[in-house]
């Protein structure tokens, strides 16, 4: 074409004009720290296993959260996902459904038999961890996989510590735990059951070990000065639950009362509930101050069992027990009111606490003791170099999925720790908040329920009470994930900007900004959904 | 084929057998019956590949030629009077953007007051447009000149105005000689744009230019009408080659050769002028006539080469520079720059003013004795415009002074009394 | 409306793309190769909604006409922006004439474009005019509607920001009313524009019953690339009116554009519709309802209402007109989403 002089011009020409020397600020990607991420106990990187679960790879899914806990199954029946209470979608209608996406991707991997992946190296250590509860499972997990050769020495006869012996079965199946525990063992961890170690320093000794990490739980039932008679009968919850694992089932009686208001009493009322008794439980404050779980006690009472608020036990007899009436004083506590009254009971079940059973750390040099718990560093790390301790024994909120995170940081630290070195976790990311986000580009969308079981079977049987969901809501509960704080490639940025100075990578590359064009207006950053841009200032 | 046919038609006829494809109409007289002449052929599959496109003004009629043009299709239209004025912004457009669209101006005067009838004041007002203008004196010349335009329009890519005498010629049934269209198409070629809107190889048409390249711009526009020049003439003498006739070019000479006294003017006011020379001639008055076809580009050289030898000349143009005078007459005194010669402005037949040979004769007598001034307003009724400005001499405000003319002369006066 | 749109959670249809969605049902602007009709390196403002809704626009109507496309342009921001010597960010053959006269130069293309296609000479080629709202509500009226009522073959676009942005903030027959321009400040005793004032051109397109009209905005990229290819999707003339803020002429933030496109939408303020042959066939719905502030207090032009003493009976007539274009075109819907 014989183009005229200036009035007619080459296509695209205006690529030669960097406008990018307007910018006075700059667009920059980054990666904020979810909410959930940053509230889990076991460190799990939710929103990073939900993004592949959004597309249905569920396997990516299960691997992705499976680095830091081996225990999906577990963890989608028995943890408090406090990850949903962090979650911002519930600013928006209600959080996602993590805990039944993970419950979802546990069973899933069971059902499809993935394997957890084998460790790439042989590091030539041998660490001890002594106790087969989740978090000394977790340590032994995460050993294993850093290549250290691992054996776990188990006082009970079975895997799975607490979790086998203070969970009942409606609320975790045995063979999802056996299941999940196997795995690991599969991994080539040395299991040795009914085998108590009298003496840490004596095992290692004997062992070779170069480190051990202890999670003996706590196994110990408290007992409150109650006068009891001959004839009343009185266990403590612990024991309970941990017989129910046995052949012979306890002998409570009809009557049954559960001394107590945490998680422990309502899992001990519910198990009584489901052998044909008529639990009570007594409990010396009011719901509002009760220290269980909210939707456990209203699942509990939906059961048909009984709470006695505000009273206390002072005397146990052989078929009843005497009650006095508390009142709460200004300060919230219970005070007595000299009124008391009987009631009938065949046997009194006290859920009152645990101790740890402190037996084998006699004699340990450098080690602490305080509270009846362990005294651990940062690192995990007890006052006696080479011996690490979590879960249960030492000073922490007592659930299974802080004893597995316990398991995570502990052979961290133990691995750096064999090599001389120190574990320094990665700096915190700046959290993803609420206002980073904008909502406008999420559709509405409300939680998906996972199914209960009726209320017939609920109350006579030990089947499950919660049931999982099937693929399409799993896929519908993973997609409400609002991804916050890291990019789940929208196109939104390559979209709204007016320069086109943002270059799309391709699928799974996310993008880049082309800062020969960029003019700094900041639209990218209003307009992406998660947070996962930011404008910085320019040097000028 | 000779025919005897009235101008507007025989103009349509030949704009149809350069193969137009896209005509835009917009009414106005006189240039109406083209357009309508047109349509009727189109619709009778005369004008094969064509859009025939009423559009809701000339404004949109020059500014759809852009686009149709711009894509590479022969673009027509025609217009006149206030209609070109209306379409200027997009008249200047089409130039600035070297679009060959060819567009008959049916030549009449300017409002206020309003007034259909002949002159030249309208395409002289886009005399700095860029476009290339050509004035017809005949039917004939008129249909020439048209098939010339779409060939220099399209060679050197600029837009070209055959400029015909409203209802002189455009209403005038005169015989002509309609040309065969293996004539035309022998000598024109299919359209092929210089630049063009196509998908297959995208350009931006209609850039903003700055200070840096402005000029340059300007000047390559310009230099194009220089061009234009060189083939106009050659353009004429193809044409003589294909239909045998002498049409176009830049000028015409009439007994210039050892005139004295050389009377310039463009379009059908020629043939008069010629008719009254030949009446002075046979009395032994040295007197010619040069016509001017080229109106732009201005053939300065053509026209010094053609006056130099006189003593006089008188320039007769239907238009009026008003507040200086003449607006041909400042193009010729420039290409007499230098010569001693005695220079005359003739303002004649504005609005339809008949020109006659009577009035004439007087005019050129007058100038051969040397009587002449330098502008003289041609057969002015010096009654009626001494009354109206007297009364606006003593009162500073009068009322519309076409109005109490028109009283004066008594056309008014004897309707309302 | 026939526009369904993609039910989908996580991000549902409202963002430009989705790593989930099947490439069918992702937008034009979402895709690797979309053609960037508009490249980079334009002088637009940052954060100019022109330049996005633009490049939105003509992408869509390139992916709709696979490619052969040929626009016209009035004078203005875009046109200035886009094209100046030496640099053109066209990438398709494009072409401005003048500011009053973009809709007869597209008619002028559609026709050659007709004759060369029976001429065998070029393949189906499709006509796109743009403006702004004073080259086209304005100054490109008669042209304009020219080009409706004969039906010529072309989609005319405009980008409405609601005034002349390129000469300095004018006020044009789009402005609306109480919004502060250079030129609504000496007339009248309010320094915003009057109400009872102005145009909405989509209904006077309506009104000559053309075969489609629609309005947009650039915060809702999937309607507006729907509406782009459905109106490419027919012959005839067409008219799409999108709303473009602009952050000069509005005195608003530069990362706002696209919020304040929302906000017009959302309040009621910018009704969303189609029409087919003069009648409305579909409405965008207002999905979380706003009060007209929310969308004012963004932009310094409203700035005079918001002072010491607010103009809380302007606000209030704002108020009333975005509630009438609710009643009017029905924009709420309790089963909406």
């Amino acid at each position: 074409m014989d183009k005229p002089f200036a009035i007619t011009l080459d296509p695209g020409s205006s690529l030669a004009n960097r406008t990018g020397s307007w910018r006075t600020s700059r667009p920059v990607y980054l990666d904020r720290l979810p909410p959930c991420n940053k509230q889990c106990p076991a460190g799990e990187d939710i929103q990073g296993w939900l993004f592949h679960a959004e597309s249905g790879d569920y396997e990516s899914a299960w691997r992705h959260l499976t680095k830091d806990n081996p225990f999906p199954a577990i963890m989608g029946r028995v943890c408090y996902h406090t990850c949903e209470g962090a979650c911002n979608r519930g600013r928006l209608d209600e959080a996602v459904g993590i805990n039944s996406v993970e419950h979802f991707l546990g069973d899933e991997a069971l059902k499809r038999g993935w394997k957890l992946t084998p460790p790439a190296s042989d590091s030539g250590k041998h660490v001890l961890v002594v106790g087969a509860g989740p978090s000394g499972m977790s340590a032994a997990y995460h050993l294993r996989r850093f290549g250290h050769r691992v054996t776990v020495y188990e006082a009970g006869p079975l895997l799975g510590g607490m979790m086998r012996f203070g969970i009942p079965k409606y609320r975790l199946p045995r063979d999802i735990l056996e299941a999940e525990m196997q795995r690991v063992v599969e991994l080539g961890v040395t299991v040795k059951l009914n085998n108590k170690v009298e003496n840490i320093l004596d095992t290692m000794r004997e062992g070779k070990f170069d480190a051990a990490f202890l999670a003996v739980g706590a196994h110990i039932g408290k007992r409150a000065m109650i006068p009891a008679g001959d004839a009343a009968k009185v266990i403590d919850a612990i024991s309970l639950l941990r017989s129910m694992e046995g052949e012979d089932k306890p002998m409570l009686g009809r009557r049954v009362v559960v001394y107590g208001g945490g998680n422990t009493a309502i899992d001990v009322a519910r198990t009584a509930k489901r052998m044909g008794a008529e639990p009570l439980i007594v409990y010396r404050r009011t719901r509002e101050k009760m220290p269980a779980h909210d939707f456990e006690v209203e699942e509990a009472m939906q059961e048909g069992i009984m709470v006695k608020w505000l009273s206390t036990i002072k005397q146990a007899h052989e078929s009843s027990l005497t009650i006095e009436k508390m009142a709460l004083d200004s300060k919230g506590f219970p005070q007595p009111t000299g009124e008391f009254e009987t009631i009938e009971a065949d046997s009194l079940v006290l859920a009152l606490g645990q101790d740890v059973d402190l037996g084998l750390l006699e004699g340990v040099p450098g080690l602490q003791v305080s509270d009846g718990v362990v005294q651990v560093g940062a690192n995990m790390m007890t006052g006696h170099p080479g011996i690490f301790a979590g879960g249960d024994m030492v000073p922490a909120e007592r659930n299974v999925t802080v004893g597995i995170g316990h398991g995570k940081q502990a052979a961290r630290h133990i691995d750096a720790w064999l090599r001389d070195e120190e574990y320094t976790p990665p700096p915190q990311r700046e959290v993803a908040v609420f206002e980073n986000l904008n909502t406008w580009y999420y559709a509405d969308a409300p939680k998906t329920v996972r199914p209960m079981l009726d209320i017939i079977r609920r109350q006579s049987t030990f089947d499950e009470v919660q049931g999982g969901l099937d693929e399409s809501n799993a896929l519908f509960e993973a997609r409400r994930c609002l991804s916050c704080g890291n990019c789940f490639e929208c196109d939104n940025c390559y979209g709204v900007c007016p320069d086109n100075a943002v270059i799309k990578l391709g699928p799974g590359k996310r993008f880049q900004f082309n800062y020969d064009y960029c003019k700094g207006c900041g639209m990218c950053v209003a307009e992406c959904p998660c947070g996962a841009i930011k404008m910085e200032a320019e040097e000028i | 084929m000779l025919k005897q046919t009235e101008g507007s038609h025989a103009v349509a006829e030949a704009v149809a057998l350069c193969r137009p494809e896209v005509i835009c109409a917009y009414p106005i007289s006189p240039q109406t019956h083209i357009v309508e002449g047109l349509g009727e052929m189109v619709k009778a599959g005369e004008v094969e590949n064509c859009e025939f496109i009423n559009v809701e003004s000339e404004f949109a009629a020059m500014s759809v030629a852009i686009g149709s043009s711009a894509t590479g299709a022969r673009t027509y239209t025609a217009t006149a009077s206030q209609g070109l004025l209306f379409m200027v912004e997009a008249v200047f457009n089409a130039a600035g953007l070297g679009l060959p669209i060819v567009m008959t101006v049916a030549n009449r005067a300017i409002g206020a007051p309003i007034n259909i009838w002949n002159d030249h004041s309208d395409s002289l007002s886009q005399r700095d447009c860029g476009w290339i203008q050509l004035f017809a004196e005949t039917n004939q010349e008129a249909l020439d000149l048209h098939i010339q335009a779409f060939k220099l329009a399209e060679e050197v890519s600029l837009p070209v105005m055959v400029c015909m005498d409203g209802f002189i010629l455009t209403h005038a049934y005169e015989r002509v000689d309609v040309p065969t269209q293996e004539q035309v198409d022998a000598f024109l070629p299919p359209y092929e744009p210089r630049q063009v809107l196509d998908p297959k190889e995208p350009v931006s048409i209609g850039a903003m230019v700055g200070p840096e390249a402005f000029s340059e711009v300007r000047y390559l526009a310009h230099a194009k009408q220089m061009q234009a020049l060189e083939r106009i003439p050659e353009l004429a003498e193809q044409f003589k080659a294909v239909f045998g006739r002498d049409s176009g070019g830049l000028t015409h000479s009439y007994l210039t050769g050892d005139a004295d006294t050389i009377v310039v003017a463009m379009g059908s006011v020629l043939g008069t002028i010629k008719d009254t020379v030949d009446e002075m001639r046979a009395a032994g008055e040295k007197i010619g006539v040069l016509g001017i076809t080229s109106y732009r580009p201005f053939p300065i050289d053509n026209v010094r080469a053609a006056l130099q030898n006189a003593q006089r000349v008188v320039v007769l143009e239907k238009s009026l520079a008003v507040g200086i005078g003449g607006i041909l007459s400042t193009d010729v005194r420039m290409a007499m720059s230098g010569l001693q010669l005695h220079g005359h402005t003739v303002v004649a037949g504005l609005g339809g003013r008949a020109i006659t040979r009577k009035s004439l004769a007087t005019l050129f007598a007058k100038a051969t004795r040397g009587e002449l001034g330098h502008l003289t307003f041609l057969d002015l009724d010096w009654n009626v415009v001494n009354k109206q400005l007297e009364r606006e001499r003593t009162t500073r405000r009068s009322g519309p002074a076409a109005e109490s003319m028109l009283r004066d002369i008594g056309v008014v006066a004897a309707r309302i009394g | 409306m026939s526009f369904q749109p993609v039910h989908f959670y996580q991000t549902g249809t409202f963002t430009v793309g989705n790593r989930l969605l099947s490439p069918e049902e992702r937008s034009v602007q979402a895709n690797l190769e979309r053609t960037n009709s508009l490249n980079s390196g334009h002088r637009a403002c940052q954060g100019c909604g022109e330049a996005l809704g633009a490049r939105y626009a003509i992408d869509a109507a390139m992916n709709a006409a696979r490619g052969r496309l040929i626009a016209a342009n009035a004078t203005g921001c875009l046109e200035v922006f886009s094209t100046p010597y030496p640099e053109t960010s066209w990438q398709i053959p494009w072409i401005h004439s003048l500011f009053g006269n973009t809709a007869a130069v597209a008619t002028g293309i559609a026709a050659a474009i007709k004759v060369k296609r029976q001429q065998g000479q070029m393949a189906d080629v499709r006509v796109v005019a743009q403006g702004g709202d004073g080259g086209t509500t304005d100054i490109g009226f008669g042209c304009l509607s020219g080009m409706f009522e004969r039906n010529d073959d072309v989609l005319y676009i405009c980008y409405d920001n609601g005034g002349y942005m390129n000469t300095g903030v004018q006020r044009s027959s789009a402005t609306p009313p109480a919004a502060r321009t250079a030129t609504t400040m000496p007339v009248g005793p309010e320094p915003g524009n009057a109400f009872g004032q102005g145009k909405f051109v989509p209904a006077i397109a309506m009104a000559h019953e053309i075969p489609y009209v629609a309005t947009a905005t650039v915060a809702d990229l999937r309607d507006l690339e729907h509406k782009v290819t459905k109106a490419m999707g027919i012959r005839g003339a067409r008219y799409i009116h999108i709303l473009v803020p602009c952050p000069l002429g509005w005195g608003a933030a530069s990362q706002d554009t696209i919020l304040l496109a929302r906000l017009a939408k959302e309040t009621g303020i910018f009704p969303v519709f189609e029409a087919e042959h003069g009648e409305v066939t579909g409405v965008l719905k207002i999905r979380r309802q706003q009060p007209v502030d929310a969308y004012l207090k963004l932009q310094k032009r409203y700035a005079h209402l918001f002072g010491k003493k607010p103009a809380v009976e302007t606000i209030a007539r704002l108020q009333a007109a975005a509630d009438k274009n609710i009643r009017k075109y029905g924009l709420l819907d309790q089963e909406a989403n």
